[in-house]
């Protein structure tokens, strides 16, 4: 195997488990993280496939302004305080 | 319960093995199509004059797709701002204070951020980026603005102003390569294609993307102070 391929697998595993975390996570901030990671993770790839234009895209929407509207929507929903579980 | 756990076993068993057929009779195509050997051709870079082919590609040859994108995104603006002008935000509801860091910090990285979005947008042509990307950018520089001042006023006429103007001059552009060149969003309208690699190149693309950019930034950025500024439903 060459050393694209290793990283790449390596980044998909990441990719993967960010993304159960995501489903799974009780705590919504967390959840809201790791779904960020996986677009940061995607991002990267697009970079070592050699499609920088994407990869600008997924970087600045997917992981960084999309991260932030879930944010806010959080902050609306629980009116700034913490739910009781 | 039972059924439903055993009917998403099975739904996920025939996932794993279709992807296994895909991936077992997978071999990497070295040829990447007649569409995209059309695109990529020798003469296409020289016709074009852009440095960047896929920013050829999405702007005059797949023009109107861009045209199509730009449109659904200011579809979802006006539908976010039509449900969110119920409440108005009260002054005492935001939680935290900014920090000392993040306020003096932003007033360094604020005015960079938005140049080095102008500077994406504007070499979409000689480098990876271009609109979408530079709009984006700009977006964050905004939003780190608003973080740092979450009581900060922004004018909201300035922004639809620029907004409207750069979505309506990109049409007209676009209507002038029908009557000067070859059809719809044709890069060949007045301006000269140039030497490939100058700032002053590719013809329309540079105008077209800037304005694309524009209209991506302050769209965005209008979206996110809308979230910030409207209040908690009660």
């Amino acid at each position: 195997m060459d050393s694209l391929t290793i990283v790449t697998i390596i980044i998909g595993v990441i990719m993967t488990l960010s993304a159960i975390m995501a489903v799974y996570h009780s705590d919504t901030a967390t959840a809201i993280i790791a779904a960020g990671m996986v677009s940061l993770m995607a991002s990267l790839l697009y970079v070592f496939l050699a499609a920088p234009d994407v990869a600008m895209t997924e970087a600045a929407i997917g992981s960084g302004l999309s991260t932030i509207i879930f944010f806010y929507a959080l902050s609306k929903v629980r009116g700034g305080k913490k739910d009781d579980h | 319960m039972i059924i439903k756990k055993g009917f998403l076993v099975l739904l996920l068993a025939v996932f794993v093995v279709m992807f296994a057929n895909f991936l077992g009779n997978y071999t990497p195509s070295t040829d990447p199509g007649k569409l995209a050997n059309f695109y990529l051709a020798e003469d296409s870079i020289e016709k074009l004059g852009s440095a960047n082919v896929v920013t050829a590609i999405v702007v005059t040859y797949r023009g109107l797709d861009t045209l199509g994108e730009v449109s659904v995104l200011f579809l979802v603006a006006s539908i976010l701002g039509f449900f969110l002008t119920g409440t108005k935000r009260k002054e005492d509801e935001v939680v935290h204070a900014p920090s000392e860091l993040l306020k003096t910090a932003s007033g360094i990285l604020v005015p960079l951020t938005f140049l080095f979005g102008a500077y994406v947008f504007i070499n979409g042509h000689l480098t990876p980026g271009g609109g979408f990307q530079g709009g984006a950018i700009i977006a964050s520089g905004s939003l780190l603005a608003m973080l740092a001042n979450p009581f900060g006023h922004f004018k909201h006429t300035i922004i639809s102003v620029v907004e409207s103007l750069s979505g309506v001059t990109y049409v007209l552009l676009g209507g002038l390569g029908m009557v000067l060149a070859a059809g719809f969003l044709d890069n060949n309208i007045l301006l000269p294609i140039g030497k490939v690699g100058n700032l002053f190149s590719a013809g329309a693309i540079p105008l077209i993307y800037s304005l694309v950019g524009l209209k991506v930034g302050t769209e965005l950025s209008a979206m996110l102070i809308k979230l910030r500024d409207t209040g908690v439903e009660q």
